[in-house]
Order: structure tokens, then C-alpha cells, then sequence
């Protein structure tokens, strides 16, 4: 028998769940420093439509508010795009890297890696939403007067949890489903878009279809901020406290489904043995 | 649970079993049928199978990533479906031919990343990850961008990033798949020095290369269809077989249908295309018979241009044992 090993102590709860996820972080923040080619893709392309919207507006002369709504909606389409795309994604994507049996074999939680995959996420995008902010202000020429610049961050950061947790969910089913989920998100873009209301005010839709968008945090998000924003001009949906109270319920309940979802996934790896390998 | 690590096995199973079911009406595949293994701390223990023998599914039961069907595993003394955190806090495993990491990120980066995700604290980890590349051989590569790497290249990351953590027990699943000769041979000798330094640190290897099985491990289980054969040390498991000499002969103008000399079996090997020549095997149970069947053949007409004999290795051992070669399948039934 060999004597008892003297190894150094480890990290473990809280601290190893921050750990772990400022480690994921640091690589979606790496990431989209070191390969400019993502700037087009996810900075530029996505504000070409909102670049139209503006340009539309202006040709019709419509209220110059018109066109801060546009550009507000194209800013949070950055976002989303991350969420679908960046972030629903991404546990797909290490299985298929062969990855992902190395997060299941850590003893770090799970949940700090998705976590580290949302705030790096959230970082690297908000270096690109500057690009539509920046086309907004100076090459539009738009208008925003926050009523408070607390009540703007808090307002953004319920939004960023809401839809980053919805991403960490999503993350979960489309492991589970794999190309299925894939599809479903692809054909589902474009309802989410229209109904999000991103480039035009969500009261057009009419009461029914102001209330069936108001289930998605996308359309909260996006309102409150244009009421922060904008202040009347941007025909809220529903009053701003009830937007901000619902976003943060949408964030605990995305976060709760997340961990739960992640935990369904986990046992249904060990029990079939396949959720981890490459290729099946 | 204040288990003294001494006092425990490093890895411990018992009557370990594991089924997976098919879809569509296929019958079930048994992968383990109930294997018992008990490794002690500071063991490098070699897990040796042919294909399909069970080998990776025990290694997964062992890492938290499988649920067997039955039985009980236990790692560091923790169950591993009851305490799966306690036995990820102590272990870590490198499959060769995995891709671990991130294209983006630098050997460096990636090696810190997994430090990170087994909570070893900041000036340790990056201690250690400089320790690592330095011990293999990446320190030109450090700041390196993963996907600029060459396939061995990575498999050296992947294997150093086994050791951030500077786990308690390391499996490695065929960790020299694919390498090139001296490339394995650096590794295998990291390992053993990385043992022998850390007196206590276990090894769990899974091999297809016999002489590495052979030349690392303290003991081996032999296992196929997912049950526990033998297990013993090489050497014991050598001298399990019949002993005796292995001889082979390089031989001009055999008569058809030679299949005994002087009363001793033998078997043939594929003809020499350009001498002509034939290879014939043959198990001596004493050496001191090689001059009678050399006469043996002499009187048959049959000319020896060549001698070589060697004593009974791992590999006789192993297909002695299960019946068949590491990579031969089953004779169909």
C-alpha cells in the first residue's frame, strides 16, 4: 500500500462555480477578439435590416421616433441571434467537438459552464451592439434621452438575464433534439422577429397579437428599454414596472428550466449512454 | 465520508454490469456482465480487451458518464452513482483521439481553461500548466492557436490537460492511439516518472499496444465480453500460459501439408515474396529440442535459412486467455 497523497486542496461550490465560469468566459471573449471575420456576421449583417427599416421610415416620412424604435429592435437583434444561434446552440456543438463528456466528467456544476457561455456571449455581443448603436447615433442620427441611467442598466440587465436564460435553456433542447431543435429555431426566426415587434411599435399588433407577443422576453426587452428610451413616443405595451417585473420572472423561470433541463439531460446521458458521444 | 485515502481501493467494482438496449426490437447489448475489479492506490493498472470487450464502457461507469445496469463502482472509495461530485473532484480521463478545447484559444489558454473547471486555485494552475508544457514538449507551441496544430500536436495537449488537475486517478483510454513511435514512448514516460514522483497517484489504461500494456503496468485485467478473464501482473500472466520457446523458422521447400515436426504442432506465416521462403511457428516446451526438429526437417528435405526465438509474451498470454488476438473478431458462429 502506497502512503496517503498529499494533494493541495481544491475549489469547490461557489468559488468553483465562479471559476469555472469566468474560464468559459474568457473563451467566448477571446473568441470574438481573435477572428474579425465574426464581426460581419454578427455586428454588420444583422444591422442591415435595421439599417432598411430606418431608410424605409425616412422615405416615408414617418415620426422620427419610428426610427429609434427600429434601431433599438436591431440592437437587441444582435442579441437574439447570440442567444438562437450563440448560445442555444452551443452544447450541440461540443458533442459534436467531442467536448462535451469532458464538461459531464468536471466536477464543476454544469450550470457554470452555460452561465460562463452566457455572460461570455453577452460580452463578446455587446462589443458588437456597439456597431448598431454607433450606426444609430451617428451615421441616423437618432434621438434617446434615458429618463435614468439606472433605470436603462436595470432595465437592460433584467432583458440580458431573460433571454440569456432562455439561451441556456435552449441550449439543453436543442442537445436533446438535435437537428429537429435546429430546424424548429430556423422556422421559428422569423414569427419571433415579427413578433418581438423589433422594427416597428408593438401596439400595431392589436390587442391579441400584443398579448401573444407578450409572452416572449424578447418583446418586453425590447419595450421597455424604447420606454426607457424614448419615453411616451414609444406606445408601450404595458407599463414599464410590469414589463420589468415580468422580465425578471421570465429570467428566475429560464434559469430554473435551464437547471432542470440540464439535470433531465445529464441522467438521460448516463442511462442511454449517448447524449455524450460524437455523431449520435 | 472520511475515508483515510490509503485505507480505500483506488478503484473498486463489484459484479459491475451494464446493458444497453437497442431500439426497434434488436436485442440487448450486454457490455459488462459483471465485472469485479479492485485497484489499489498507486497502481498503474492496465485494462486489456479486444474490441468490444467493455474496456470504455467501464471507463465511463468509473468517470460519472454512465449509470451501470447492476452492481457497484466505487472511485477513491465514493460511490460513483450516489457521489458522482466527490469522484469528479478526484479523477480525470484523456480518450485518445479526442479533441478537447477550443480551436480559438492557445495550448496555454486551454490547458488553464480546464484548471479551471476542477477549481484548482489561479497560481497552482498556472504552475502547473507551464510544468506541463515544458514536461511535453509544447513549450514552442504554448502560444500556439489549437487549430494550428498538428494531430499529434493536439493529442500532446489533450494528454497534458489529464494532468492539470493533478488528479488522484487518471484514466487513460488508449492514450497513444495514433502517435508515432517516439512520440508514445515520451508519453508512457511521463506517465510512469509522473507515478513515481506522486507516490499514491493511481493509472487506469486501456491499450490497444500490448508491449505498452506490458511495459507500464503493475497488474492487468484481461476482460472480454464484458466479463474479467484474468488478472494478474504481466509476468504472472505470462508464465498463466504454457511456457516453453517460441521458435520461428524461415524455411525453403516445404512438402504440402506439413502440419507437425517430429510430433511438435506448427502454423505458418505468409511466404517471403522475393526469397520464396516460408515462416513456420512453432511452441517448444524445451528449448533443448530445437536441434531434433532441425534435424527433423533436414531429414524431410526441407532447408532452414533462418532461426529466431523469444520466450512467451503478454500478447501469447492474452490470446491464450481470450482466444483470439486485441484486434482479431470472433470466427463467425
Amino acid at each position: 500500500m502506497q502512503p496517503a497523497i498529499a494533494r493541495r486542496p481544491r475549489h469547490t461550490g461557489a468559488r468553483l462555480f465562479v471559476q469555472a465560469t469566468l474560464a468559459r468566459t474568457y473563451v467566448r471573449i477571446v473568441g470574438s477578439l481573435r477572428e474579425p471575420t465574426w464581426m460581419l456576421s454578427d455586428a454588420i449583417f444583422p444591422n442591415l435590416g435595421m439599417c432598411a427599416f430606418v431608410l424605409l421610415y425616412r422615405a416615408l416620412g414617418a415620426p422620427r421616433a419610428y426610427e429609434a424604435l427600429a434601431v433599438i429592435g436591431g440592437v437587441l437583434t444582435t442579441y437574439w441571434i447570440n442567444v438562437v444561434w450563440g448560445m442555444g446552440a452551443q452544447l450541440y456543438w461540443e458533442k459534436q467537438q467531442g467536448q462535451l463528456q469532458l464538461y459531464f466528467a468536471a466536477p464543476c456544476s454544469r450550470l457554470a459552464i452555460l452561465s460562463g457561455m452566457a455572460l461570455g456571449g453577452l460580452a463578446a455581443t455587446m462589443l458588437r451592439s456597439l456597431v448598431g448603436v454607433a450606426i444609430g447615433l451617428w451615421v441616423f442620427h437618432i434621438q434617446v434621452a434615458p429618463f435614468s441611467p439606472w433605470v436603462l442598466a436595470g432595465v437592460f440587465a433584467l432583458t440580458m438575464v431573460a433571454l440569456y436564460a432562455l439561451g441556456m435553456t435552449l441550449a439543453s433542447l436543442f442537445l436533446l433534439y438535435g437537428r429537429e431543435a435546429w430546424h424548429t429555431a430556423n422556422a421559428m426566426q422569423e414569427p419571433v422577429y415579427f413578433l418581438s415587434g423589433l422594427y416597428f411599435p408593438i401596439r400595431t399588433l392589436g390587442a391579441v397579437g400584443s398579448v401573444a407577443a407578450g409572452v416572449l422576453p424578447l418583446t418586453l426587452g425590447t419595450d421597455a428599454l424604447r420606454q426607457v428610451l424614448l419615453g411616451p413616443t414609444a406606445q408601450g405595451l404595458l407599463p414599464l414596472g410590469q414589463e420589468a417585473i415580468a422580465l425578471a420572472g421570465f429570467g428566475a423561470l429560464f434559469l430554473w428550466l435551464a437547471g432542470r433541463a440540464m439535470a433531465y439531460l445529464e441522467a438521460l446521458s448516463k442511462r442511454e449512454g449517448r447524449l455524450t458521444q460524437r455523431w449520435q | 465520508m472520511g475515508h483515510s485515502l490509503a485505507s480505500v481501493p483506488a478503484v473498486e467494482t463489484r459484479d459491475l454490469r451494464r446493458v444497453f438496449k437497442r431500439s426497434r426490437g434488436s436485442p440487448e447489448v450486454v457490455a459488462l456482465a459483471g465485472v469485479n475489479l479492485k485497484i489499489e492506490r498507486g497502481e498503474v493498472f492496465g485494462l486489456l480487451g479486444p474490441n468490444g470487450a467493455g474496456k470504455t464502457t467501464a471507463i465511463k461507469i468509473l468517470n460519472t458518464l454512465l449509470y451501470p445496469t447492476s452492481g457497484e463502482a466505487r472511485v477513491a472509495g465514493h460511490d460513483v452513482v450516489r457521489e458522482p461530485g466527490e469522484v469528479r473532484r478526484r479523477i480525470a480521463l484523456v480518450s485518445g483521439g479526442e479533441s478537447s478545447g477550443y480551436g480559438i484559444l492557445d495550448v496555454r489558454e486551454c490547458l488553464w481553461m480546464f484548471s479551471q473547471f476542477y477549481g484548482v486555485p489561479r497560481a497552482e494552475a498556472d504552475a502547473r500548466v507551464d510544468q506541463l508544457i515544458a514536461a511535453l514538449k509544447l513549450s514552442g507551441l504554448a502560444k500556439t492557436r489549437i487549430n494550428r496544430l498538428s494531430t499529434g500536436e493536439r493529442q500532446r495537449m489533450n494528454f497534458a490537460r489529464g494532468f492539470v488537475s493533478d488528479p488522484e486517478i487518471l484514466f487513460l483510454d488508449e492514450p497513444t492511439l495514433g502517435m508515432d513511435v517516439n512520440a508514445a514512448r515520451e508519453l508512457r514516460e511521463f506517465v510512469l516518472t509522473w507515478t513515481r514522483e506522486r507516490p499514491g497517484r493511481t493509472v487506469l489504461l486501456t491499450t490497444h499496444y500490448m508491449a505498452e500494456a506490458d511495459q507500464m503496468c503493475d497488474r492487468i485485467a484481461i476482460i472480454d465480453h464484458g466479463r474479467t478473464l484474468a488478472c494478474d501482473t504481466p509476468a504472472a500472466l505470462r508464465r498463466s500460459v504454457e511456457g516453453g520457446q517460441h521458435v520461428e523458422l524461415e524455411v525453403l521447400g516445404v512438402p504440402d501439408g506439413l502440419a507437425e515436426v517430429d510430433g511438435t504442432p506448427v502454423t505458418w506465416g505468409a511466404p517471403h515474396p522475393e526469397r520464396g521462403t516460408h515462416t513456420m511457428k512453432l511452441r517448444l516446451a524445451d528449448g533443448g529440442r530445437l536441434p531434433l526438429v532441425l534435424r527433423a526437417l533436414d531429414a524431410k528435405g526441407v532447408a532452414v535459412r533462418g532461426v529466431s526465438t523469444r520466450e512467451t509474451s503478454l500478447e501469447d498470454a492474452f490470446i491464450a486467455i481470450v482466444g483470439r488476438g486485441l484486434d482479431e473478431s470472433e470466427a463467425p458462429s
